[in-house]
């Protein structure tokens, strides 16, 4: 925690994620238009937004797998905005996909074990690990802490779909994050699965902030504590869930009309 | 897995009172065993055409097709440049070494010859593997057949250092510890010797960080590179280590055939070396040397049984072809990934049936 704190004042800035300005283009289409988003250290916000809205896009903005057309990201102060997603990562920005992008030919085991190790020094090592190699063991608490113990040695290729979607969160939380992008990751899940997630959501340590991308209201509102809505590549509102879930323009545009 | 059934009878944390072995032997199969013992007593009952011909030549392609495996199973990249960087490195043994063309062999030493050449080849399929690793799929095979061919083609054209058409002849193979390493049963134990090395290797680095990360981007590149690896430069590191394994086999190749030429690395070769690769299985590191026998065996012996039904001699690429073929329409995986599940399939059965016989049973 102090350290954390050493590096934020050091870099100057008390926030994780600071967006300005920033757009993306795909030719004549702007799915991003000057978004200004700022989250502090340690926040935990929902996107959300009817489809198109521009949320993943604004993900992959942030973690770099596409580069924005026009404006700036910072990472905990530090200015990412050129940077290759692996060097973001290494800073540590995590995130889920909204489609499982796993390693089907892989055990569970080796998919989270790759994660650790994207993040620690060795990814050339040609000596295999030692069984008691401490990579190997934050794999097997991750595994543990997903409920996926059990299924350590299986090919991912075998996994159930909510299986995959809790796998996707070991892998965001391996190593240590500092701020964790979820692209809806309650999709397709059991009411279960679902109160498993958000356990596991609410059990992050407070100084781990995230933003959610979330259609399920009963998820995202239960683990955040501010709401940013998007509407077609633009911030559309900003305030707390109450003020979202009660805001008339809000349940107009993205909740429809039926709703409370 | 026959180290996890032995070690399942015992207590949960009991530790056998024999010392282990490492695990990397225990968890070599009996069938391993078997095929370790017959290869190294082999020589006993085989005579010479078999062992340099047959074997080494098999050892050697298996080689350089475990080269591609490594790239294109692990790494999903398929290389059609190794044939050439084996080529390179055979070029290499000629030019530095002795040759029938003093004008240009430098006449150096073997035990220098052989790592310069394995160096420079390496050289050569990294610089092609930084060039190939921003395609994918398609584009890949096309860009590494581009710079196979260039590679063929410049080597037929030089006079100055690969002296043209004609390329080598006369190389001899190197002579120490009072071994003439080209009599057929040193070079029988020289090529056995580095193909299971290779094999091993291949096999080790399957389960360490840059194995497993090869295969994570094989799997998805763009999530490997959102856990913090840099794809690119993987894929660059897995092209070098598949050409060292090439560059040896080059070297093994010119000492066996005493010649080496454009055709040595020709876009016959380069073609062989995928058929070889495909027919064995591109799953497991057995399968190249599988294929590279299948491949020897029908290349030696078609001629006589093509004669032998009244066919043309020389068309035993025929052959070749409707292997190919039959492999590529049956079994995907070739012919290990056949073998495979076939066992699994007879396995089932066996459980099926010792079901049927105890039907009150677990």
């Amino acid at each position: 925690m102090a350290s954390v704190a050493q590096r934020l004042s050091a870099a100057g800035a008390g926030h994780a994620i600071d967006l300005r300005g920033v757009s993306r283009m795909f030719g004549a289409l702007a799915a991003l238009a000057d978004i200004d988003l700022q989250v502090r250290s340690g926040e935990k916000r929902a996107v959300l937004g009817s489809n198109g809205a521009g949320k993943t896009t604004l993900f992959n903005c942030i973690t770099g797998d596409f580069l924005p057309t026009a404006g700036r990201v910072r990472f905990f102060g530090e200015d990412v905005t050129w940077y290759p997603p692996h060097e973001r990562i290494r800073r540590g920005l995590r995130r889920t996909y909204q489609i499982s992008l796993l390693f089907h030919g892989l055990s569970v085991l080796d998919n989270v074990y790759l994660a650790c190790r994207g993040v620690s020094r060795g990814r050339f090592s040609l000596l295999r690990p030692r069984r008691d190699d401490a990579l190997v063991h934050a794999a097997e608490e991750l595994t543990d802490l997903v409920h996926l113990d059990a299924l350590r040695h299986r090919k991912v290729a075998e996994l159930s779909h909510g299986q995959q979607r809790q796998l996707e969160i070991a892998l965001a939380l391996a190593g240590a994050p500092r701020f964790i992008l979820f692209d809806e990751p309650a999709a397709g899940l059991s009411p279960g699965e679902r109160a498993e997630l958000i356990e596991v959501l609410q059990a992050l340590p407070s100084h781990v902030g995230f933003i959610i991308i979330e259609h399920d209201m009963d998820v995202a509102l239960r683990v955040v504590e501010s709401v940013t809505v998007m509407h077609n590549g633009r911030i559309f509102k900003h305030g707390t869930p109450a003020e979202i879930e009660s805001d008339p323009e809000v349940q107009e545009l993205y909740l429809g009309h039926g709703h409370a | 897995m026959a180290a996890l059934e032995h070690s399942a009878g015992l207590p949960a944390g009991a530790e056998p009172a024999v010392a282990p072995l490492p695990r990397l032997i225990r968890d070599i199969p009996p069938a391993a065993w078997l095929v370790a013992v017959v290869l190294l007593v082999l020589p006993a009952f085989s005579n010479s055409f078999v062992e340099a011909q047959i074997l080494g030549w098999s050892f050697i392609l298996g080689m350089i097709a475990l080269s591609l495996m490594f790239l294109a199973g692990y790494g999903g990249m398929v290389s059609l440049v190794q044939m050439s960087v084996a080529g390179l490195a055979g070029y290499m043994v000629a030019i530095l070494g002795q040759s029938s063309i003093p004008t240009i062999s430098l006449d150096w030493p073997w035990w220098l010859v052989v790592p310069v050449a394995v160096v420079i080849a390496v050289v050569f399929g990294t610089v092609s593997g930084l060039l190939a690793v921003r395609t994918a799929g398609i584009y890949t095979i096309m860009i590494t057949l581009a710079i196979a061919s260039a590679f063929f083609y410049f080597t037929r054209q030089n006079y100055v250092i690969f002296n043209g058409f004609a390329g080598f002849n006369a190389l001899p193979a190197p002579q120490f510890w009072g071994v003439d390493w080209r009599h057929p049963v040193a070079f029988y134990y020289l090529t056995l010797f580095w193909a299971t090395l290779s094999y091993g290797a291949v096999l080790y680095v399957e389960r360490t960080p840059f194995g497993l990360a090869l295969q994570g981007i094989r799997d998805n590149p763009r999530r490997m590179a959102a856990l913090g690896f840099n794809v690119n430069l993987h894929r660059v590191a897995a092209y070098a280590f598949a050409a060292v394994i090439a560059a040896v086999a080059g070297i093994l190749l010119v000492w066996l055939n005493g010649q080496v030429s454009p055709g040595t690395a020709g876009i016959g070769p380069v073609i062989d070396i995928l058929v070889i690769a495909v027919i064995g299985g591109l799953r497991h590191p057995i399968g190249p040397f599988v294929g590279a026998l299948i491949f020897v065996v029908l290349r030696t012996f078609a001629l006589d049984l093509l004669t032998s039904v009244g066919l043309a001699g020389e068309r035993f690429n025929l052959l070749v072809g409707l292997g190919f073929l039959a492999i590529v329409f049956f079994s995907p995986d070739g012919i290990v990934g056949l073998w495979q599940r076939w066992r699994r399939s007879h396995a089932d059965s066996q459980a099926r049936q010792s079901a049927a016989s105890h039907p009150g049973g677990p």
